[in-house]
């Protein structure tokens, strides 16, 4: 028997020649977050990666999705089957999304990107289609290539396929708005709630679940404030910050201009990017050693580097 | 079960053995263990597998302690093994070649718990279920509970990015771990992830959990903490069929409903749990499903309802809701013993691990029967069926002659059928000695050769529970590889 994980898909075989295994090469999706880790070298040869959806099992709660297929376009086909992904809606594509690894504002009802990825299959700088992961929710066989690539910005592999965990749609989903209620009063007076966005006057939360749930959690807030619903206000923009969610208790110590705050998450997106401090000596010996493992001679995305130095 | 003769032929140390010495120096003597006794006991773990040699046993209570035997282990040539509670099932644990054991029990302590940031820092020997009871008062808990919670350790979910029954809504350890402390075989200490959104770099920290000792050892971990739900409700369902539960599971699925928790337990097992500990559980049925919704007071009743119609809808011949918490609590006690009851029936078991495809479940749980029975070994099956990870027990006893090989036949077959039906070949347990010679079932060489790059990345030496993981033929599965180990340190 051979490895069950390893479709024979042409397309793959076709996209893993295009790659080739000796210039230098980079990826370009929608380029919605083209400057990511620095500028590209010069005379880099861009590819186009493969696209579609290759398999969707809304039972399994999983999808097989080429990389180069719109987060836009793969949403609208689990939503046939009133499904979703952790994957951020703003105008890319999925193998883009997963480079770089940043979650959607919705994460406290989509859950986190980086456990939505079960499977990758990627190009090595040695032009081999290599997979990592597996079809189901639960696995520990072996070293965990799929996180490893989530994020690393096409430095170690050409993603190519993936194989992500979709959830079902909450039944019901509402956005409220309140000018004198404290974001995190909110966070801890609900069991789950979505959404928390903050921007230093108003708070604007998204409540979801069953359609009775929602309604008593409009009660609770109401304890706490005047709220009034209002529509889904759409991905803040802006520069991202890192933070932790007790950083966002004290903002004041930072200099960022406007904000809007992912009150329980720590992601905060502001008019000033935020300073960056590089990576200790052993981290980024690891980093090096990681890079130089899977791109011995620097031809994926050269220019690229993941973690500030 | 000794399959590691290759292993068997290393040096032991002496008590005025230099190595000794300067491990005792730089701990205390009476935490390096060199007796035979510990040796012999560390030289196991909850696996079936026999035949580890254990070299000396460290009781570190700090990271400046696991750094200095990291340090001393290179210069002294040897690999270390990092160890929790010893409850891991596929032999992760279990010392190959006398490496230094680093076990993490006495670093047991809840360091802090940061409500503000939805975490708690636990050092690793800090065991699961300790961990939850004592989040209790403040109405959190660790999402992750494993069979063995009441004694396996924080270092060892991380180490094997373990489940449990509840990990179908929550995940398994992954998502529960936002940072770690850890120290390479080269003695760095390094900080992985972090308590910030979306920390910078590659995802260090997720691919640490879950690499069964080999990348390093944990010595401080941040917890998500998970608040407790406020309404609970346990469903027992009984058929006649296990076809029909595992239908159940998978039409629940599909209804766009994630239960807490769905495990089924087949007719042999729920009889021995029942005379175990007296559950209530049906003996008559052929599968039992438990199913477990959580969550707000409102509407948690619709989705208790919803999955009553469903087992309906699939023949089940009997749906109970646990009418209180003690009876609720008594249900999980059966489920969470189930291993325990074995011992009525027979001394010894081997536990697979497998994950399918939900449809599939039905048509490999079938095929498993078929195996034993085709072998002559005793199977019973417990799952977490809602994630689609099987649990089939093959039960023995190990005096028989040549039961052994029939057992290890049998879970061949089984592993074999489950990657054929599109699994994988572990849920929880890991890889450990167990498995490594399935991988080649499951990935081509150059997946391999990727896995082993991480690996390396890490600790290009192979000092870290070398022997491990991968497969024969990979660097670092082979622990006579070992590349800077001076000549004749192994005696």
């Amino acid at each position: 028997m051979t490895a069950t994980l390893h479709s024979n898909d042409p397309v793959l075989a076709t996209f893993a020649e295009e790659v080739g295994d000796s210039d230098p090469v980079a990826i370009a999706g929608n380029r919605t977050r083209w400057d990511l880790g620095g500028p590209l070298d010069e005379g880099t040869r861009l590819l186009e990666p493969p696209s579609g959806i290759v398999e969707y099992t809304p039972e399994e709660m999983i999808v097989t999705v080429r990389a180069g297929t719109t987060v836009a376009d793969l949403h609208e086909m689990l939503a046939t089957r009133n499904q979703w992904t952790a994957l951020p809606e703003r105008g890319g594509t999925v193998g883009g999304a997963i480079a770089v690894g940043q979650n959607d504002y919705h994460r406290p009802a989509r859950g986190d990107l980086r456990s939505s990825v079960l499977q990758v299959r990627y190009i090595s700088a040695e032009g081999k289609l290599v997979t990592g992961g597996g079809p189901t929710v639960k696995n520990v066989s072996g070293f965990d290539l799929p996180r490893l690539l989530t994020g690393s910005l096409g430095t170690l592999g050409c993603i190519a396929e993936v194989i992500l965990r979709t959830n079902p749609i909450p039944a019901s989903r509402r956005w409220y708005r309140s000018s004198d209620v404290d974001p995190f009063a909110v966070r801890s007076r609900l069991l789950a709630p979505g959404p928390i966005l903050w921007d230093g006057e108003t708070t604007t939360v998204m409540l979801f679940g069953r359609e009775v749930a929602v309604k008593a959690d409009r009660d609770r807030l109401s304890a706490l404030g005047s709220f009034a619903e209002c529509d889904d206000p759409g991905a803040p923009t802006g520069e991202r910050w890192s933070l932790s969610p007790a950083d966002l208790a004290s903002l004041s110590t930072f200099d960022t201009g406007s904000f809007i705050a992912e009150i329980g998450v720590g992601t905060m997106h502001a008019d000033k990017p935020q300073p960056r401090t590089p990576l200790s000596p052993g981290m980024r010996l690891v980093h090096e050693r990681m890079k130089t493992e899977f791109d011995p001679n620097g031809r994926l995305n050269p220019g690229r580097v993941v973690g500030a130095r | 079960m000794a399959i590691f003769d290759r292993f068997r032929t290393r040096r032991t140390a002496s008590n005025d053995d230099p190595l000794l010495t300067d491990l005792r120096h730089a701990l205390s003597p009476e935490r390096v263990k060199m007796d035979g006794a510990q040796r012999s006991l560390i030289s196991k773990d909850a696996s079936v597998f026999t035949g580890g040699v254990s070299g000396p046993v460290c009781y570190p209570t700090s990271t400046e302690e696991v750094v200095a035997i990291m340090h001393i282990a290179e210069s002294h040539g040897r690999s270390i093994v990092p160890r929790g509670a010893g409850t891991g099932l596929a032999g992760g644990a279990i010392p190959l070649g006398g490496p230094i054991v680093i076990a993490v029990t006495k670093m047991n302590d809840i360091l802090e718990i940061d409500e503000e940031n939805g975490v708690a820092w636990v050092e690793p020997g800090v065991v699961n279920l300790d961990l939850s009871r004592h989040l209790e008062p403040y109405g959190y808990h660790f999402a992750p509970d494993p069979s063995s919670q009441q004694v396996c350790t924080i270092g060892g979910n991380v180490a094997n990015n373990s489940g449990g029954p509840h990990c179908l809504a929550y995940g398994v350890t992954n998502p529960h771990v936002l940072a770690l402390e850890v120290v390479t075989a080269a003695g760095d200490v390094l900080m992985l992830g972090g308590l910030d959104a979306e920390p910078d770099g590659y995802d260090l920290r997720g691919v640490f959990v879950g690499s069964e000792g080999t990348l390093g050892i944990t010595t401080k971990v941040a917890v998500r903490l998970t608040k407790n739900r406020p309404a609970v409700r346990t469903l027992l369902l009984s058929f006649a069929t296990v076809r029909d539960a595992a239908n159940t599971v998978s039409a629940v699925i599909a209804d766009g409903i994630v239960p807490a928790a769905m495990e089924v337990m087949d007719r042999k097992i729920t009889q021995a749990v029942e005379n175990y500990v007296h559950a209530g559980y049906p003996t008559d049925a052929e599968a039992v499903l438990l199913a477990e919704v959580d969550g707000p007071e409102e509407g948690i009743d619709i989705d208790a309802d919803r999955i009553r119609e469903i087992g309906l809808e699939n023949n089940a011949t009997e749906v109970r809701l646990a009418a209180d918490e003690p009876e609720r609590a008594l249900l999980w006690k059966g489920r969470k013993t189930a291993f325990g009851a074995i011992a009525q029936i027979a001394p010894d078991y081997y536990l697979h691990d497998t994950v399918v495809p939900r449809s599939k479940l039905a048509d490999v749980l079938d095929q498993t029967y078929e195996i034993a029975e085709r072998h002559g070994i005793l199977l019973m099956n417990v799952l977490h069926a809602g994630d689609g990870n099987l649990h089939p027990l093959l039960i023995f006893d190990g005096r028989e002659e040549g039961v052994l090989d029939r057992v290890l036949a049998a879970g061949e077959e089984i592993i074999t059928a489950s990657l054929a039906a599109g699994g994988v070949l572990s849920g929880e347990h890991g890889i450990g000695v167990e498995k490594q010679r399935f991988m080649h079932l499951l990935f081509s060489d150059d997946d391999l050769d990727h896995q082993n790059r991480l690996r390396r990345a890490f600790d290009p030496n192979c000092r870290a529970n070398p022997g491990k993981v991968m497969p024969m033929g990979h660097s670092c599965a082979d622990i006579q590889q070992l590349r800077s180990v001076p000549t004749g340190v192994w005696g």
